[in-house]
């Protein structure tokens, strides 16, 4: 995040100052950047367009956006779509509902990662651990859209491959995963643990690669087990990494996953399954209320701004972490 | 020493065990999905398939291929897909070898790499950005598909980490012999670039592939539907008044088997691209995330 890189900015004027080719040097230097300029005008005028413009667009919020009338000609409300967004408790259960799922999903893929490194590091015959990883990586590359129409399949009420082994070896009743709101959220958490952890793994396995092999050395010089070597050794040098990932997470604690839920959703689950950003493509694209749905983007959006940047500082105050 | 402990010896066993079964969650439930997608249309829907076709046909895939919606969307996919991987690869490479720059060197640097960075943090949302493109006028154009997501800040950010493990001796040697920056660009960082951009680049071939979100928000007209937003609506949405079938195929469309099929061809390409997408992937990520 910091960059603290100095400009010296001092240390040219005064170098310059009583020179004469000083101008001409000046000129050249201007010449050799100017070509760096026009380097990033067109990722300058796109991020303008499609990123800037829109945060514009967000005076909608205090407004009564009428498409007809445009932003200069709608009436001004002041804050009174945060504070219908608030009044309702159907509109502050989905806010409930963002925290609830993020925040599990966020613990889940901090855990299972972390141990499932913990066990292919323990793997040693190289080709298997390659295969392993090879497999689990996968996952991570398919679409929501993929990965949703293959659960709405293997979790169907009568039939699916997941009910007929349940009722199969445990004899249960099939369960109804996508249309029952607690299940529902099981599932969103499992899946995106299915889909993600192996992927999540890697950033752990470059820890473990990065230790010192000196240190396990010495640890079996002392008589120290596997288990006792894990205590000391391996568990201590993923703390780092595992702050950073666990930190920087928190700044998606308003982010429960568009894409996933939105592909795994229905009017069945919404109580408990309905995110911020599903509500507020509900609300806005589908049913028009462009100004109420545009305030809710926007506090999400100032919440996450503010917990991304105290992620950051927390992720570089503690593990010394920065992105750039 | 702990090698031969008995206690190490059975956890081996038990963590090879786990792994075997680890990895055929991941696998299984793609196996049955494939498996359905083989299978008669009786034993399909009469629950029978498991990880094996029942009554093996290549009806399904036949059905799917004589299906023109699909067709035509596979056709939007591709182009939106090598256009769209092009023109961000172009943007993000001009990009980042600026900000890959000293700020001694480039005192602007610093402005643009936040101009840059805060719109990953903070953004308009979704309603001003779809107001905005429908304002543009670019719903149901290839561009939509194309060009709001070109500028892709992370890329950048991978790309100038990379920019900056090259060593400056190269950069001035080309100076001095008289090349401009584009000229460095091109001759020196390019080609020595090639996994960094390989990988980019096919991360963004893949983002492009799966991407379904902005086909379903920008595509007014059904036509227009990238396989990913033809995908999400028939199989995930299920909903078929958005795509225009006769009457007579709806049963076609709606058959498990067909579903399959579409799905398993819907992920096809990635699987196929994915063996050289892993060569490079793992040192991509330790490339963004660790630095010096």
């Amino acid at each position: 995040m910091c960059m603290k890189q100095t400009v010296p900015l001092n240390k040219e004027s005064v170098s310059s100052r009583g020179k004469p080719e000083a101008p001409v040097r000046r000129r050249s230097k201007w010449k050799k950047t100017i070509s760096l300029d026009i380097m990033l005008l067109p990722a300058l005028i796109l991020t303008f367009i499609f990123s800037y413009i829109p945060m514009a667009g967000l005076i909608m919020a205090f407004q009564n956006y009428k498409p007809a009338l445009g932003m200069t000609g709608s009436a001004w409300v002041g804050f009174d779509h945060f504070e219908f967004l608030f009044s309702i408790p159907e509109n502050v259960q989905v806010i409930w509902n963002t925290v609830i799922i993020a925040g599990l999903k966020m613990v889940a893929n901090l855990v299972v990662p972390f141990i499932f490194a913990l066990l292919l590091n323990e793997i040693r015959k190289m080709y298997f651990k390659k295969v392993v990883q090879t497999i689990v990586y996968m996952p991570h590359f398919l679409s929501w859209v993929i990965v949703g129409g293959i659960l709405i399949d293997l979790l169907a009420q009568n039939g699916g491959l997941v009910n007929q082994a349940l009722t199969g070896l445990l004899g249960i009743d099939p369960i109804f995963f996508l249309g029952d709101g607690n299940w529902f959220r099981f599932v969103v958490v499992a899946s995106d643990v299915w889909k993600e952890f192996g992927f999540n793994t890697i950033v752990f396995l470059a820890a473990l690669a990065g230790i010192n092999p000196a240190l396990y050395e010495a640890a079996e010089v002392d008589g120290a087990g596997r288990w006792q070597q894990t205590w000391a050794i391996t568990i201590p040098s993923l703390i780092p990494i595992t702050i950073v990932v666990g930190t920087l997470a928190l700044g998606n604690i308003l982010n429960g996953g568009f894409d996933q839920i939105f592909n795994l959703y229905n009017a069945l689950v919404y109580d408990k399954g309905d995110i911020i950003d599903t509500f507020v493509y509900r609300y806005g694209i589908i049913g028009g209320k462009f100004s109420f749905s545009t305030a809710v983007g926007l506090f999400k959006s100032i919440v996450s701004f503010v917990l991304i940047v105290i992620a950051y500082r927390l992720a570089y105050k503690l593990a010394n972490y920065r992105i750039f | 020493m702990y090698h031969k402990s008995t206690s190490y010896k059975a956890f081996t066993i038990f963590n090879y065990t786990f792994m075997i079964l680890i990895s055929l969650l991941c696998l299984i439930p793609l196996v049955h999905i494939l498996a359905v997608s083989f299978s008669g249309k009786a034993a399909a829907s009469a629950n029978l398939v498991k990880l094996w076709p029942v009554d093996f046909t290549l009806d399904a895939y036949v059905k799917t291929i004589a299906n023109e919606n699909f067709i035509r969307s596979i056709w939007v996919t591709l182009q939106r897909t090598v256009l769209g991987t092009f023109i961000s690869m172009a943007v993000v490479i001009l990009a980042a070898y600026p900000l890959s720059k000293e700020s001694s060197s480039f005192k602007r640097r610093n402005i643009y790499t936040w101009y840059f960075v805060f719109t990953m943090l903070f953004s308009g949302g979704l309603v001003p950005f779809y107001i905005l493109v429908r304002n543009l006028d670019m719903l149901n154009t290839l561009w939509v598909l194309i060009i709001p997501g070109a500028v892709s800040v992370w890329n950048m950010i991978l790309l100038l980490n990379f920019f900056r493990g090259i060593p400056k001796e190269m950069e001035e040697a080309a100076l001095i012999d008289g090349a401009g920056h584009f000229r460095t660009l091109i001759s020196v960082y390019l080609p020595i670039s090639m996994p960094a951009l390989a990988t980019l680049s096919l991360f963004a071939l893949v983002g492009h592939w799966n991407s379904w979100f902005d086909g379903l928000l920008f595509m007014t007209d059904h036509t227009n539907y990238p396989l990913a937003t033809y995908l999400q609506t028939v199989i995930v949405q299920q909903d078929f008044s958005k795509v225009s079938v006769r009457p007579e195929d709806l049963e076609n469309i709606s058959q498990r088997t067909v579903k399959a099929a579409q799905i398993f061809i819907g992920m096809a390409p990635i699987l196929l691209v994915y063996p050289f997408l892993q060569r490079f992937f793992v040192k991509g990520i330790v490339l963004g995330a660790v630095k010096e």
